[in-house]
């Protein structure tokens, strides 16, 4: 509503007193736009009463002015600078890895379902011997969030039953084509961190999905290791992973 | 139409009228209704699981607990101290039942066996086919506990093991409701998966050994009953999925190595052709397709009702469809058709319509390189007409369109051949055919009006099979006759060389019939001596019908014989076709002898109704003379005496003789091809011209009862069906079809419905006495439901549950040939020779069996001969040409 609205003066016109939610009211009814734009703002000043009064009227209004100038600086030097958000803040979304560079999404639709604003896409497809992506049967083969449509409100991370899907902090989110707008899997999966080797790789030995879950699987197994060493020799992940592999090895 | 809904079992149609009160409600419902009938019949829904409308009551789940009361002798309604299982207790009367809404007890049990029913259920939703659809997510919201009290560990299995390569099972998810081992002993009749390990699962099974209960297959292997502890023998690791351990594999349930006990007859672990059905109805995720898995959630589908095009019966479908890919297809709702069941075939083979090689673009010869390229539809149209101009002037155009055109489309073919070909060289039978069955045709199915439909063979004392296997033809037909005959209505006699599966299924009685005989003991049942008096009687009773099958066509004098026998007794005959489109194409006359609507082309008074509804005036009229039929049009375009064909959905295999077909088609003139996608004689074509499938257009099939069965389009695309391309082909050509839109083609087929003239007389063929030479064996052949047939190409999961092929011989034929059970056995036809494993069967020591159309069994191709054919047998060892590919 514009701020010319509010300010009419219904008092004057009536004569009557209004309630204050009244006051709020838009204007309608018998009263046009140009009838209450037609009112000024100074006539809704009270008289001065004395002298001294008198004297400031004319500056008065800058009075709020002066005093900011005292109070700290707010604006945000973005882009140059940027300012930290709240922690839990919703930014863009990340598909998150187990320890070992196992993906976490296992391709439910559970995220697609639960989104008000119908901005994700999934496709589940089954993890083979050959290529496992994700602990356990499934996985997700086709992933994509449309940002044009996301609303940030988080319902799909909530519905995430593997904690696949969280919130990243980030939220430059612009650009110039639609098409660049469709984060597809690679754009949203969490980046390798050291010592996790990336997937297709086979499920540690001797573990099961639910291990998994429940956090027994700390990093690459050597069984991991030794299949991508076989099936993907130029995998880059492999020496740290390798390495994590034997310190745990070497602690267990 | 005479859409009699069958009525549900625990309904019968009593006229005696019980009353009951079910939550403050009266309500009078027929004796013998259960009491979750009854409550439905007022609106209250009691939850369940094992109760299915179609099965037999159960009381396996223990879900629909409600507490009853009944009037004692001196009429004191009195409640029954516990509550008790309202899909298996019929109403008496004056009985008041209390469901959830209104007994505390009730509520209390209900949610209290949701808790026990989840207690071993696995957290498995986001990974489960089921979840969304899920009966047990949806009944655990409505009649469950929110909180789970339950802290154990939870009952676990190897998961998920394959009962078939289409059929997976996941045992943890199963909640033992039997649904699915109540359907395929009830309904299919193959009872391949049943309970095991009743009242097991005590703790302790490595000693006890006693499994838990749960479903399994006939795999001792698979199911480890071999003895707990063991390793699980003959378990194949399969390439493409993994279970929850991440092992590799699953459990492969095609193991060959079993015991006799648990092989099908043919030799494969037990599978089922209608085995899709348990998926449907297992009301968990337990049963799922290797198909669908993992691929969509309920609410990614858009679902479109349609019609099966695999076989004559019009089941009804729905097709789930997800960013304009068919993910899968389930049963329609249908009482007066297929009620809730399909084939596998017509649930799991659509993929073929979308396969990589549909012909997109239209495609013409380039002049140059002579190599098909694609082009404009306005230039292949110009050419096409102008060479089938040309060639109808050179000498005519012969024109086959297939069996599987929709009504319309059909009736689109059969105006093009007349009106603007200005010709009667027109054959829908893309298989062995004969002038008897042409006149067959004409004088009994065309014009006809469901004579004889599902309900008629449900309520027939008494059937008749002449050249049909439903379980392989018409699967909607077997059982429909199946349920009548466990209902004791309906006894069944074949015609067939050995009692097959399917006819032991129906509990058929068999007279054993070597091919070609078919006639003969037609004709000796209409005489009604000897040992055929009482099926000569049992068709004699009311409401009795014959069936006789496309491939009597093959005999000569058959369905003369079986007219005869009909005219004989008073049963009713009925014809049924394998192909969807065979019914319509009939209707619309795609026979040289036939107008539409049953109109004989020989006819002066026929031809003149049908010119003046197709607005012919003058000087323009129909042809006048029978035209060629498959055969003639065949040869004569081989021999240049056509100049042209126009071909429709054609597969060489199916084209009877030795490789004429083939031959034919690329020595002949002007080809001019109507293809959904490329086949071996498109490479003979001239033009392609690209149709749509079944998916992409509306249209009509008529069933083999000649029932409608209307269907939509699925897809929006710009593909155009065969009506629509003859439309503008027609136009190109000067002419004008008038065919562009179903409402004009609904129009024509209105106006020449109705033909009270006289029908083409009927046939009259002898029946020819069979002479089989020394050391020759008659073939007996006819095509499995699932089998080599390119509408199955693109499903590798259905194709692994077809039959094996196999040649069956008599023990005696067996015994000469030194050839037991599994040894292969060499069939040498004029062709070449096929070689499969052996099954002794008892029947006709002269007469071998093979499957038409198997892999590696493709008579046609590869022995040169089909039904009815003389053939030599070699044991395998001594055949040094194994299989010959032309
Ligand atoms: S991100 Fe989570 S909710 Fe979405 S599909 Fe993957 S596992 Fe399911
Ligand atoms: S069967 Fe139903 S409840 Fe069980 S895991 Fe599947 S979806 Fe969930
Ligand atoms: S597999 Fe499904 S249909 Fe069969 S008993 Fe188990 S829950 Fe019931
Ligand atoms: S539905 Fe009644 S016991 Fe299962």
């Amino acid at each position: 509503m514009s701020d010319e609205t509010k300010k009419s003066p219904p008092e004057e016109e009536s004569g009557q007193p209004r309630t204050s939610s009244e006051l709020e009211q838009p204007a309608r009814g018998g009263q046009s736009i140009d009838e209450v734009k037609g009112v000024h703002a100074p006539d809704l000043l009270p008289e001065p009463k004395n002298a001294v009064e008198k004297f400031v009227a004319p500056v008065a209004g800058f009075g709020v002015t002066m005093a900011t100038l005292f109070k700290p600086v707010v604006t945000e030097q973005y882009p140059r600078e940027k300012a930290p958000v709240e922690p839990r803040f919703h930014g863009r979304h990340q598909l998150n890895r187990h320890p070992d560079g196992l993906e976490k999404c296992i391709g439910c639709e559970l995220c697609a379902w639960a989104c008000p604003a119908d901005a994700i896409f999934v496709e589940g497809a089954n993890n083979t011997p050959e290529a496992q992506y994700s602990p356990g049967e499934r996985y997700g083969a086709v992933y994509q969030i449309n940002y044009l449509r996301c609303i940030f409100c988080g319902l799909c991370i909530e519905a995430c039953p593997t904690r696949a899907l969280t919130m990243t902090n980030e939220f430059e989110l612009a650009d110039q084509t639609r098409e660049k707008l469709i984060f597809t899997k690679d754009d949203l999966l969490a980046p390798l961190r050291e010592g996790m080797l990336a997937a297709p790789h086979p499920m540690a030995e001797g573990t099961t999905d639910g291990s998994y879950y429940r956090g027994e699987v700390t990093g690459p197994a050597r069984n991991s290791v030794e299949w991508v060493r076989e099936n993907r020799p130029d995998e880059p992940s492999l020496d740290s992973a390798a390495a994590a592999a034997e310190r745990s090895g070497a602690t267990k | 139409m005479t859409a009699t809904a069958t009525p549900k079992s625990g309904t019968p149609a009593a006229a005696e009228g019980v009353n009951v009160t079910i939550d403050g409600v009266e309500v009078s419902v027929p004796k013998g209704t259960l009491i979750i009938r009854a409550a439905e019949q007022i609106g209250i829904q009691i939850p369940r699981f094992c109760d299915h409308p179609l099965l037999k009551p159960a009381g396996a789940c223990r879900q629909c607990l409600v507490m009853v009361a009944t009037p004692d002798r001196e009429g004191n309604v009195r409640e029954m101290p516990k509550p008790q299982a309202s899909c298996t207790m019929e109403v008496s009367p004056g009985m008041v039942v209390s469901t959830q809404r209104t007994s505390a007890v009730a509520d209390k049990a209900q949610h209290g066996v949701i808790e026990f029913l989840l207690i071993n259920h696995p957290l498995d939703c986001p990974v489960c086919d089921k979840g969304g659809e899920c009966p047990l997510q949806n009944q655990a919201m409505s009649n469950g506990n929110a909180g789970s009290r339950f802290t154990d560990v939870k009952r676990t299995y190897a998961k998920p093991i394959k009962i078939s390569t289409e059929i997976l099972l996941d045992r943890d998810r199963c909640i033992l409701c039997q649904r699915c081992t109540r359907f395929q002993e009830e309904i299919a009749g193959d009872p391949f998966i049943d309970l095991q390990g009743r009242g097991g699962g005590a703790p302790g099974g490595a000693e006890h050994g006693m499994l838990p209960q749960q479903i399994g297959r006939f795999d001792e292997g698979v199911l480890g009953f071999s003895g707990l502890g063991e390793g699980v023998r003959d378990v194949a690791e399969t390439d493409n999925m993994v279970g929850p351990d991440g092992d590799a594999g699953l459990l492969s349930g095609i193991s060959y190595t079993v015991g006799s006990a648990e092989m099908d007859a043919t030799g494969r672990p037990f599978s089922s052709y209608f085995s899709g059905n348990t998926i449907q109805i297992c009301p968990v995720g337990a049963l799922t397709s290797a198909t669908y898995r993992f691929r969509a959630r309920p609410f990614d589908l858009v679902s479109v009702e349609s019609i099966a095009e695999h076989d004559a019966c019009g089941a009804a479908i729905r097709i789930d469809h997800r960013r304009d890919v068919v993910l899968r297809r389930l049963a329609g709702e249908d009482p007066a058709v297929n009620e809730e069941w399909i084939t596998d075939k017509d649930r799991f083979a659509f993929p073929w319509q979308s396969l990589p090689d549909t012909v997109k673009t239209p495609l013409v010869r380039d002049e140059e390189t002579g190599e098909l390229v694609p082009t404009s539809w306005s230039e292949a149209l110009a050419l096409a007409a102008q060479g089938l101009a040309q060639a109808a002037a050179d000498g005519g155009v012969g024109v086959l369109p297939g069996g599987r055109l929709t009504l319309e489309d059909a009736y689109a073919w059969s105006k093009f051949a007349r009106v603007v070909l200005g010709t009667n060289d027109v054959d829908f039978r893309a298989r062995a055919a004969s002038d008897e069955e042409a006149e067959f045709l004409g004088h009994k199915v065309a014009g006809s009006s469901m004579d004889v439909t599902y309900a008629d063979l449900e309520s027939a004392p008494h059937v008749l099979l002449v050249g049909l296997e439903p379980e392989d033809e018409a699967g909607t037909i077997f059982l429909r006759l199946r349920k009548s005959v466990l209902a004791k209505k309906t006894s069944v006699t074949t015609l067939a060389p050995f009692a097959t599966r399917g006819s032991t299924k129906v509990r058929a009685a068999v007279v054993t019939t070597a091919p070609g005989t078919e006639a003969s003991t037609l004709a000796a049942i209409a005489a009604g001596g000897g040992e055929l008096a009482e099926l000569a009687e049992a068709l004699r009773a009311d409401g009795a019908v014959i069936l006789v099958g496309e491939r009597l066509a093959q005999v000569p004098g058959g369905l003369t014989a079986a007219l005869e026998l009909a005219g004989a007794t008073g049963a009713r005959l009925a014809w049924v076709p394998r192909r969807a489109g065979d019914r319509g194409a009939v209707e619309v006359g795609l026979l040289p002898g036939l107008l539409p609507g049953g109109r004989p082309v020989s006819d002066a008074e026929a031809r003149v109704d049908v010119a003046t509804a197709w607005g012919l005036d003058g000087d323009r009229s129909l042809p006048a003379e029978v035209g060629r039929d498959l055969a003639t049009i065949l040869r004569d375009a081989g021999s240049g005496d056509l100049a042209g064909l126009l071909l429709g959905g054609i597969d060489v295999e199916d084209l009877p003789g030795a490789g004429e077909a083939e031959r034919a088609v690329r020595e002949a003139g002007f080809v001019v091809q109507l293809e959904v996608r490329t086949s071996a004689l498109t490479r003979y074509a001239d033009v392609v011209l690209p149709v749509a499938p079944p998916s992409h257009k509306a249209g009509t099939f008529l069933t083999w009862e000649s029932r409608p069965r209307p269907f939509g389009q699925v897809f929006a695309t710009s593909s155009r069906s065969d009506a629509q391309v003859l439309d503008m082909l027609a136009a190109a050509m000067g002419g004008a079809l008038g065919t562009h839109s179903l409402e004009s083609v609904h129009r024509e087929l209105s106006e020449l419905a109705a033909w009270d003239g006289a029908r083409q007389p009927a046939p009259s063929v002898p029946a020819e006495a069979r002479a089989a030479a020394e050391g020759e064996y008659t073939l007996a052949t006819w095509r499995l439901m699932l089998d080599a047939a390119r509408g199955q190409d693109g499903e590798p999961y259905l194709a692994g549950t077809a039959h094996r092929p196999v040649v069956r011989v008599s023990a005696a034929t067996a015994a000469g040939l030194d050839a037991a059970d599994g040894d292969r056995l060499t069939v040498v036809g004029p062709l070449g020779s096929v070689t499969l494993p052996v099954l002794v069967t008892p029947m006709p020591d002269d007469v071998v069996w093979l499957p038409l159309h198997s892999p590696g069994s493709s008579l046609y191709r590869m022995l040169g001969v089909g039904s009815g054919g003389s053939v030599r047998l070699e044991p395998a060892a001594r055949a040094t040409t194994g299989e010959v590919l032309r």
